[in-house]
């Protein structure tokens, strides 16, 4: 082989990042359930596991990490910046005997923030050029949920910037109880996958290899529906509808199964406000908007996602960010049949729904 | 800017290159033996002639290493700190009793040994003492005088004099995350870098701050030039030397910025004797480079990997350097 190709070879592979998926979920969820059936399935993938050190119930795996969980704030002039100084140091360590392992799992305790773990991705450059976020997964215990919502911020949290979630236990509760503990999830954030599930049975690529913080696979932003009724199926959302709470989910699915009946939730400070026009935005107005937004509103804003459509522009630029911290690129040409229309949605706490909304009209071209 | 390097005065013909097997996280020399400690399990020495000789030392990753006069110390994922010799004899000095990770190593004067696993400080020297930090530790290292230990954590510094028992440790305080630590050779002045890309000082005499930011990247790498007049630093894609001399340090002063490239600095190792800094950057060259004048001399090409170690022997005519896809060599400048 000719020197160059081996040397691109070797280029290729240092670039390969290795793929970082974090477990949360309130106390007693099922977390370490979901984690040992990971490492337990004959998936024949090795697993590094960091685990919170007071953690009590044993983990069956060859590399576990005890964290502490330390959450540093940087000295950038925004409170809600924030790491986890111990995954700096760990992720660092682990990356040395990179080879052993083809993924990572956080697992964080029962009254952690996701933000400051999803957030060491993409300041730390040591981490980030190595390792990579993959999706945060959040374990609900069906029978507690609605309580913890009431009563742990902690947990809404976790609810609310989740990109997978799983009702665990759903043999504790009746099927009415379920059916509003998932009303209950929608109302926070519509936007994640749900599961239902017994002992946290699921299959692993419904929470692995998600890619949820990768901006190529950004596809759609419509609101996800519940799955794992007792059957798998990945239906695609081609259907075009609107997400009005308060009207009936009954409408025309590809996949045919019914969401009727299904109760709609407010909840009274965490929500997710979907912006959506078929008009062009113009750049030089979108991105001072939305540095001045996350700015302003970073704090109160746990996660933002769009596609958008900018005028003289052939190809679709996607965002996503956390808090203060955005990242956005050019993902690709628009398909000649693709209905070239800008949608972001955020979620967050106590969000100036009007406010946004007409910050992000003013925008269009 | 690299481009017109190929015009450079080189040394690259003078380099052996040695087989080390894995990626490299550290060099250092023992003597002319040069020692290149692999990211995992093992240690790779290499004399100026002879079979390089692979030693294993732990049982997982090499977390951080320092180097005495006679003995690499080096702390590992398996819980243990170890002092390996020119030989390649290899001595566990301690082993943490819940097998924490052993993130930091320093020695310090007449064989003392420091170790830190999480958020505790450990001394060796005629005797064992520890301390718990505020969090977990960034970085070690002791001052060039009295027998006195640097920990840098999240908001500070402590320091530390484990035989002085009883007395409370002193904390220098500036907010954030403190992850390395270096005493200037006079002992005046304490250098941290931190989560951000900057490094923090102080004054050690009256606790006045010197920030020195403007990096592109995290200091991960950072040394004292000879005779201590610069603080010669990573980060960047030029040499940022920060100014030493004067009474006052660095403050309100611009550091000297040498040696510029498309590609950022990763690691510096400064020449034992002269006022040279050998630079490695992150398209894997490596340049000599003179501080009086700026002057460069080419000591590797750039290759398929990012440099990740470099070290002079102590006459400074051997430099030693590694990289990140386990490519290393000697080059002989004598």
């Amino acid at each position: 082989m000719s020197e160059p190709a081996s040397a691109e070879k070797i280029q290729e592979k240092a670039q390969e990042k290795v793929p970082v998926t974090v477990l949360t979920g309130y106390l007693g969820a099922g977390k370490t359930t979901l984690l040992n059936r990971i490492l337990s399935e004959p998936h024949g993938k090795k697993y590094a596991v960091i685990v919170n050190e007071f953690g009590e119930i044993g983990i069956d795996n060859d590399l576990v990490v005890g964290a502490d969980e330390e959450v540093f704030e940087m000295n950038n002039g925004c409170i809600c910046c924030t790491v986890r100084g111990d995954l700096v140091r760990i992720l660092d360590g682990l990356m040395r005997r990179k080879g052993k392992f083809d993924a990572i799992i956080v697992e964080t305790t029962g009254l952690a923030d996701p933000a400051p773990v999803a957030q060491t991705f993409f300041i730390d450059e040591n981490v980030g050029r190595k390792t990579r976020l993959d999706a945060v997964v959040t374990v609900a215990d069906a029978k507690w949920l609605n309580d913890r919502l009431k009563d742990a911020p902690e947990a809404k949290n976790q609810i609310a910037f989740a990109d997978v979630i799983l009702i665990n236990k759903t043999d504790l509760v009746s099927a009415d109880e379920l059916a509003d503990v998932e009303a209950r999830i929608r109302g926070i954030n519509p936007y994640a996958k749900v599961h239902k599930t017994q002992r946290a049975q699921i299959p692993l690529n419904e929470v692995l290899g998600r890619n949820a913080f990768d901006l190529d696979r950004i596809l759609d932003l419509e609101p996800e529906f519940l799955e794992g009724d007792g059957h798998d199926h990945d239906h695609d959302h081609h259907h075009d509808h609107d997400h009005h709470h308060g009207h009936d989910h009954d409408h025309g699915h590809k996949t045919a199964h019914s969401h009727g009946g299904l109760k709609h939730y407010h909840d009274e400070d965490m929500q997710s406000i979907s912006l959506k026009t078929d008009k062009p935005l113009d750049p030089d107005k979108f991105f001072p908007w939305v540095q001045d937004l996350v700015q302003k509103e970073g704090p109160n804003i746990l996660r933002c996602k769009g596609i958008l459509a900018f005028k003289n522009d052939d190809e679709r630029f996607v965002f996503q960010g956390v808090h203060m911290i955005l990242d956005g690129d050019h993902q690709r040409p628009w398909a000649k049949d693709e209905k070239r229309q800008s949608r972001a949605v955020f979620i967050g706490r106590n969000l100036p729904g009007k406010k946004i909304t007409e910050g992000f009209e003013s925008c269009i071209a | 800017m690299t481009d017109t390097r190929s015009e450079t005065v080189s040394v690259v013909e003078r380099t052996r290159p040695v087989a080390a097997g894995g990626a490299i996280v550290a060099a250092h020399f023992l003597g002319r033996m040069a020692v290149f400690v692999l990211a995992e399990e093992a240690m790779v020495l290499a004399a100026p002639r002879g079979e390089p000789k692979k030693v294993a030392v732990h049982g997982g990753a090499i977390l951080s290493t320092a180097v005495g006069e006679s003995l690499i110390v080096s702390g590992g994922d398996d819980g243990k700190v170890v002092e390996t010799d020119v030989s390649g004899e290899s001595r566990t000095l301690a082993t943490d009793a819940k097998r924490r990770w052993i993130d930091h190593v320093a020695l310090g004067p007449d064989g003392a040994v420091a170790w830190s696993a999480g958020k505790t400080a450990v001394v060796q020297g005629k005797d064992l003492r520890q301390l718990e930090a505020p969090s977990n530790v960034g970085g070690l290292a002791f001052l060039p005088k009295g027998f006195r230990l640097a920990i840098a954590h999240y908001n500070g510094a402590t320091l530390w004099f484990p035989n002085a028992a009883g007395a409370t440790p002193e904390k220098l305080e500036w907010k954030g995350s403190h992850l390395g630590a270096t005493a200037s050779p006079d002992g005046r002045f304490l250098v941290t870098t931190m989560q951000e890309p900057m490094l923090h000082g102080w004054r050690l005499v009256d606790r006045q701050h010197m920030r020195m930011s403007g990096y592109a990247a995290r200091v991960k790498s950072f040394g004292w030039t000879a005779g201590g007049d610069f603080l010669a630093t990573s980060g960047a894609t030029q040499l940022i030397l920060w100014p030493f001399q004067a009474k006052d340090g660095p403050m309100g002063k611009q550091p000297r910025v040498l040696a510029p490239s498309e590609h950022r600095i990763e690691v510096v190792a400064c020449h034992p004797k002269q006022d040279i800094v050998a630079a490695g950057y992150g398209d894997g060259l490596v340049l000599l480079v003179r501080i009086g004048d700026g002057a460069e001399i080419l000591a590797k090409k750039p290759g398929d990997a990012p440099v990740t170690a470099l070290a002079w022997s102590a006459d400074g005519l051997l430099l030693a350097w590694g990289t990140e896809s386990g490519e290393a060599g000697i080059v002989d400048l004598a």
